[in-house]
């Protein structure tokens, strides 16, 4: 489209004092000193140019952190505003009863779907990869990106729709009778599925790509069969990009409020919802400083997870690249 | 051997029809539950849509955001980053992380901290210009709470593709070939740098954008009316619409998504011309 690319190399190429080595000294010799104060002016300009993105990180990430952290240590009182004391009580309470519940059926689930959404999603990565049409791995990685995005609210109503009590699938085949309820546990995690499995189809399918064909070829010449091959070469090489992959869905399901929200209402207790009932004030009034404990377990958790991601991630890339 | 190709191929078509048939039906069911009627076939719940008490005014107030906030996001982004890479390489980690810390923080989790923040309002700044600041930003005709929410949930998608698209040209020397060549600073970064980045803009906007039209979490909790909460009120009342709306949205994705593949298509073949 544009054409400015094309002139590119030529000037870099022919400035006596060009290239990325005299770019970076200041004592190499540049032409009518043109360059360094450019230089200056990048350096002003480096602070102009950041600092609006950390300002506003600072206020509109920063105050909310301080809220979270502040209002998890301190006396709930909406009522009067003598608040500022400092007490451990909502975080207790916050690991106790039916939220305590909630956050072990959050983690269940999220354990459970990101377990399956994994061993489901590398199959047809797999599949994918190894195919000889370049058409259906078009359109399955395409299909995939557009349903590891359709999570939400239209998720819940499709699976309403279709696995519901009046859906069109339980109609068909009269699965109530079978004891099927989609407002249930196993209705979540099969509807979870729908945008998890995707998520990993994507996640995946890089690190399946990087797989070479020579390993695979060495492996069968020293007479390793397939099992042996993926035991002993692929699944060591894949294991940080599908742990990674893991974690990935684990957050996704994690965090998920609007399709558990619309779907199953209050019979699966998660801790995202307890988090926007306190909110809300459906439960009880003054409930506001609790509910900023439970999101303080909430990124508690999503730290640890992080803390297992990031340092893989790095790794395989070693790897497959 | 032939007997292992075909066992695999066998195998693939297995695990590839059973994925297909797992996806497709939802997505058919939904289809054959909006226009089901008692009647036969039906389209109601689509045409009625265009007439429905709320729709125009919903779908409006996430456009109007979904614009606003790229516009913001971009504006910080793509100024940030470019400098980094320009200039200060010691600061592209604080970038990063910056860039990943809302990954850490689910979005009920960043309501809950924001409404806290809110909560200050009243009970701290009554009597200081903040509080005046506090009502600008939740003001229900555009709240800017929900800009800055947005925003922040967006970073994490832009920032990767932008780093992408950053990553694919020599930043450092379009700008010297330009600058060398007498043009200015902002000449420099408007006609050379921009340009290059066409498809990672477009990406990066993308991406946000369909954040932005499917965020439920923040606006429910904070109690505004943007589209996804319409199409939630509308759920708990006529059923067949909201299956229609998730259909609509589910069609939206994907062109967003093929607009997106072309975007990046065109990238690449200019990038090899």
């Amino acid at each position: 489209m544009t054409t400015a690319p094309t002139p590119v190399p030529t000037p870099a190429a022919t400035d006596p004092g060009g290239g990325p080595g005299a770019s970076r000294t200041a004592s190499s010799p540049t032409p009518a000193g043109r360059v360094p104060a450019a230089r200056r002016g990048l350096r002003g300009g480096t602070w102009l140019a950041t600092v609006p993105l950390l300002a506003f990180f600072a206020i509109g990430f920063g105050l909310p952190a301080v809220a979270i952290l502040t209002g998890a240590f301190t006396v709930s009182s909406d009522a009067e505003t003598g608040g500022g004391d400092f007490t451990t009580a909502n975080l207790t309470e916050s690991v106790q009863g039916a939220y305590w519940t909630a956050l072990l059926s959050s983690l269940k689930l999220s354990a459970l779907t990101a377990l399956i959404g994994t061993a489901v999603g590398v199959p047809i990565a797999q599949a994918v990869v190894t195919s000889r049409f370049r058409m259906l791995r078009e359109a399955v990685l395409t299909a995939s990106g557009v349903l590891a995005n359709f999570g939400g609210l239209p998720l819940a109503f499709a699976f309403v729709a279709t696995l519901g009590n009046a859906g069109e699938l339980t109609e068909l085949f009269h699965l109530t009778d079978h004891g099927w309820s989609l407002y249930s546990f196993t209705g979540l995690t099969v509807a979870y599925l729908y945008f998890l499995v995707p998520l990993m189809v994507l996640t995946i399918t890089p690190a399946l790509d990087g797989l070479r064909v020579q390993w695979r070829e060495a492996a069968q010449n020293n007479r390793a069969t397939t099992l042996q091959y993926w035991r002993h070469v692929a699944l060591p090489i894949l294991f940080p990009s599908l742990l990674g992959g893991y974690v990935l869905l684990f957050g996704s399901a994690f965090a998920a409020y609007a399709t558990a929200a619309a779907m199953v209402g209050a019979t699966v207790p998660l801790i995202s919802r307890q988090i926007a009932d306190a909110l809300s004030g459906n439960v009880l009034v003054g409930q506001g400083n609790l509910a900023l404990a439970l999101s303080l377990d909430m990124i508690i958790v999503a730290i640890l997870v992080m803390a297992v991601y990031l340092p893989l991630q790095r790794r395989s890339a070693r790897w497959l690249s | 051997m032939a007997q292992l190709i075909s066992r695999l191929r066998v195998w693939r078509g297995a695990v590839l029809l059973l994925a297909g048939v797992y996806f497709l039906v939802p997505m058919a069911a939904s289809v054959w539950f909006s226009v089901n009627d008692v009647n036969g076939i039906d389209f109601d719940a689509y045409t009625g849509l265009l007439s429905a008490p709320g729709f125009t005014e919903s779908l409006v107030l996430t456009l109007e955001l979904a614009a606003v906030t790229v516009v913001v996001l971009l504006l910080l982004l793509v100024p940030a980053m470019i400098a980094v890479r320009l200039g200060s390489p010691r600061l592209r980690p604080v970038l990063e992380v910056v860039c990943a810390l809302p990954l850490v923080v689910p979005p009920v989790a960043l309501t809950a901290g924001l409404i806290g923040v809110l909560r200050w309002g009243p009970d701290h700044l009554m009597d200081t210009p903040f509080f005046q600041t506090m009502v600008f930003v939740q003001q229900p005709e555009f709240p800017l709470v929900l800009v800055i929410a947005y925003v922040l949930m967006s970073l994490p998608l832009a920032h990767r593709a932008l780093d992408a698209g950053l990553r694919a040209v020599d930043v450092r020397t379009l700008v010297e070939a330009a600058r060398n060549c007498g043009a200015s600073w902002p000449r420099a970064v408007f006609s050379v740098i921009l340009p290059n980045l066409r498809g990672a803009l477009l990406n990066a906007s993308f991406l946000t954008l369909a954040l932005v039209l499917g965020e439920f979490t923040a606006a429910s909790i904070l109690g505004y009316q943007p589209f996804s909460v319409w199409i939630y009120s509308v759920g708990n009342s006529q059923g067949q619409m909201s299956v229609a709306v998730s259909v609509l949205s589910l069609l939206i994705t994907w062109v967003l998504l093929l607009l997106l593949a072309a975007a990046g298509r065109e990238r690449r073949t200019t990038a090899a011309s």
